[in-house]
């Protein structure tokens, strides 16, 4: 339920502005809510005086079996779709089938139709497309109120979100909003009794727990990229596509992003958080020049370059290559750490990579407990003879 | 002004040791802490104070959080509340935002509110963003730090997926994250702590923050853990010794292939 109080209200239009829905009007310096309403709450955080309430439903009234579907919200970058975003499709269409419900895609941008046809093909049910000049950069504000509205609407049974910046950024909002649970950075997703079992480590990776969302509806999860397998390329293509018309005002929005600095494009190829193999450099590797035999490493194999805190702290590299718990978290097929002793803050940014190959001079060294392969030696001698051989075994296959 | 800054205390999790036999945590002996990220959002905080501004810590936890508050004073905050009630306890974080939300609520008026990066132990990072939520203020997540603050004009540097933004916001504003360039918790000096015992220190139950009692702890709790368990232990790699480089690279090149891992 929303209510506006007509004492309060002052007709100044900040709500009629900030609604994305177009839902409400001033009528005799008054503000009224229409059907268009999705109880986003965009028009509630505008109000300077206090006038609008929002009523969420207690609990225990909610019809549980209303709300079907499993949702994933994907993420554009550099108007392209992330591939977390098909991950996210594949274990959505997982539990979709078990749980005889459908698999839909909320798509959100500045001209992002045009990705309807990525996620048909891989198996979408249903695309629901929220086009806006306005959604072309991500704005917590504009994001959270879009979602919120279509998540009240339509009555999602799951939604997953990727545990990337925006989505680590986004989902707590719209879960605080909904007062719904949510559980970060999953690893590990599975239908338990009928309800979405949400595997995560914790306690710096040393514990896994398994946790369930009994009382609220969407039962919802941000979910680590490069964990889960993309959906693949299917034949069928016929997935249902629903326009949500959406009018936003940046003009209400209160964090304005004044300049943007992109570091990696220029120094260093692959953002991490995006490849499927990285090359990882420490202190160990002893100065920003040395950081080349790395790079070099990381052109043969065609892999992001990656790094401890300490080189970062040193400049050798961008914060933004930074693995671990202060930086990015990365899971991918390949985790080549060279120089890198293995803290714990940086275990756990990488220990769930499928394969890990440790260059280290120190037989001691920690890193050595998680690596299925490692080299006992100097890296500056056993990295540019590693890049070498791997050059001619990858042109010879 | 006034900064209010949320601050945990948790298990160190680089003390943790794994019982070989067992594959379990060992949690004995296991120190609790000031959270490193907490103590970091503290610190940003008062490089920003000037003169008249005011810090105040608050926490939720058990009784022995006070240590962590304790050291906050100690380090520059100027009071402290600890928000300590037994059915605050097995919050998960729309619980723990709850809490923390009806306490800024109490505490009126601010300007800025600092949450660390992440908690060490649960590692979610949605307290933050749950309480901005909850307070219906803008946020700014993943803050390396704040470069300006002008009046009410505040500008941070943020973090992006390849590189960093400048952003600009007027307050009220909730600011997660801060990074800094040196990387050890600083520890404050014999002075201070002893003056730190003479700060100003409340602890407030339940009923001081009122609400409603359903929302607190467990019963608040929208997410339920069910069952908590080691990973599974990596398997044992092979390291190479040899005594020369070129024959060490030959031998991991040969055991990738023969693995097809390349
Ligand atoms: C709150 C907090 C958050 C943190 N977050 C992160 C994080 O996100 N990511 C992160 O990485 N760290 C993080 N850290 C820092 C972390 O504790 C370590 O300081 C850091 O990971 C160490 O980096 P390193 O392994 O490169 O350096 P060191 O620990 O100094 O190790 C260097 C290694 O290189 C080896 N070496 C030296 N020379 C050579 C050579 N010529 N050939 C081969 N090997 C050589 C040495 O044997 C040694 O093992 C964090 C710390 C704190 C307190
Ligand atoms: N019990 C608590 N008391 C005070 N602040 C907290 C508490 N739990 C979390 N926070 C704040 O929220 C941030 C994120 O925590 P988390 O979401 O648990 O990773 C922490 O860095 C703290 O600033």
């Amino acid at each position: 339920m929303i209510n506006v109080d007509k004492e309060k209200c002052t007709g100044c239009e900040l709500c009629e502005k900030a609604c994305p829905f177009g839902a409400i009007t001033i009528v005799e310096k008054i503000a009224v809510i229409g059907d268009e309403c999705t109880l986003c709450g965009a028009c509630v955080d505008q109000c300077n005086v206090g006038a609008i309430t929002i009523q969420r439903k207690k609990i225990e009234d909610i019809d549980l079996s209303r709300y079907q579907d499993i949702w994933i919200v994907a993420e554009i970058k550099d108007d392209k779709v992330r591939n977390v975003s098909f991950e996210l499709l594949g274990k959505a269409k997982e539990l979709a089938d078990e749980l005889k419900q459908k698999v839909c895609v909320l798509l959100l941008g500045d001209n992002v139709k045009k990705f309807a046809q990525d996620f048909s093909n891989r198996g979408a049910n249903r695309i629901y497309i929220a086009e806006h000049e306005a959604l072309k950069d991500y704005y917590t504000e504009t994001y959270s109120s879009v979602v919120t509205g279509i998540i009240s609407k339509y009555k999602p049974n799951i939604v997953l979100y990727p545990a990337t910046i925006n989505g680590r950024d986004l989902a707590p909002r719209v879960a605080a909003t909904l007062e719904l649970g949510l559980t970060a950075d999953c690893t590990g997703l599975s239908i338990h009794d009928g309800l979405l079992l949400q595997t995560r480590p914790a306690f710096g990776g040393n514990i896994m727990a398994d946790i369930i969302c009994p009382a609220t509806r969407p039962q919802m999860a941000t979910v680590r990229p490069n964990v889960m397998e993309m959906a693949s390329i299917q034949d069928s293509n016929n997935a249902e596509i629903i326009d949500i018309p959406v009018n936003i005002d940046l003009q209400g929005v209160k964090v304005k992003t004044k300049e943007v600095i992109s570091e990696t494009a220029s120094e260093c190829g692959i953002p991490v958080c995006e490849a499927d193999t990285i090359v990882s450099g420490g202190r160990g590797v002893g100065s920003k020049e040395n950081f080349k035999l790395i790079e070099d490493l990381a052109k043969v194999l065609n892999a992001a370059v990656g790094a401890s805190r300490a080189a970062v702290d040193l400049g050798w590299i961008p914060k933004s290559q930074q693995v671990g718990q202060s930086g990015t978290t990365v899971s991918p097929k390949i985790y080549i750490a060279c120089g890198i002793s293995g803290t714990i803050q940086h275990l756990v940014g990488m220990k769930s990579s499928d394969i890990i190959i440790a260059i280290n001079k120190d037989p001691e060294a920690t890193i050595f407990n998680v690596a299925n392969y490692g080299i006992v030696g100097d890296l500056c001698e056993v990295v540019p003879l590693l890049t070498k051989a791997l050059k001619k075994k990858l042109c010879e296959d | 002004m006034r900064f209010i800054v949320c601050v945990k205390q948790v298990p160190d999790t680089t003390e943790v040791k794994i019982d070989p036999e067992t594959n379990t945590l060992i949690r004995e002996g296991v120190p609790s802490i000031l959270n490193p990220f907490d103590q970091f959002a503290l610190e940003e905080a008062i490089k920003i104070k000037q003169e008249g501004d005011e810090i105040i810590v608050i926490s939720m936890g058990p009784p022995q959080a006070k240590k962590a508050l304790l050291k906050c004073l100690a380090l520059g905050a100027d009071k402290a509340i600890l928000l300590s009630d037994r059915i605050f306890a097995g919050a998960d974080t729309w619980a723990t935002s709850y809490t923390l939300t009806r306490c800024i609520k109490k505490i009126g008026d601010f300007n800025i509110i600092f949450c660390g990066l992440q908690a060490i132990d649960g590692d979610t990072a949605q307290v933050g963003p749950e309480i901005a939520a909850q307070l219906g203020i803008p946020q700014i997540t993943y803050c390396e730090s704040v470069e300006k603050l002008e009046g009410k004009k505040l500008t941070a540097k943020v973090q992006t997926d390849d590189g960093y933004k400048i952003v600009e916001t007027r307050l009220p504003i909730l600011i997660t994250g801060i990074t800094p360039s040196s990387f050890e918790p600083t520890n404050p000096p014999m002075m201070s702590i002893m003056k730190a015992n003479k700060k100003p220190f409340s602890t407030w139950d339940a009923n001081e923050l009122g609400g409603s009692k359903d929302n607190y702890g467990l019963n608040g709790s929208l997410t339920e853990v069910i069952k908590v368990y080691s990973p599974p232990a990596r398997q044992q790699g092979v390291v190479i010794d040899e005594e020369t480089a070129e024959t060490a690279v030959q031998k991991l090149i040969d055991l990738l292939s023969k693995d097809k891992v390349i």
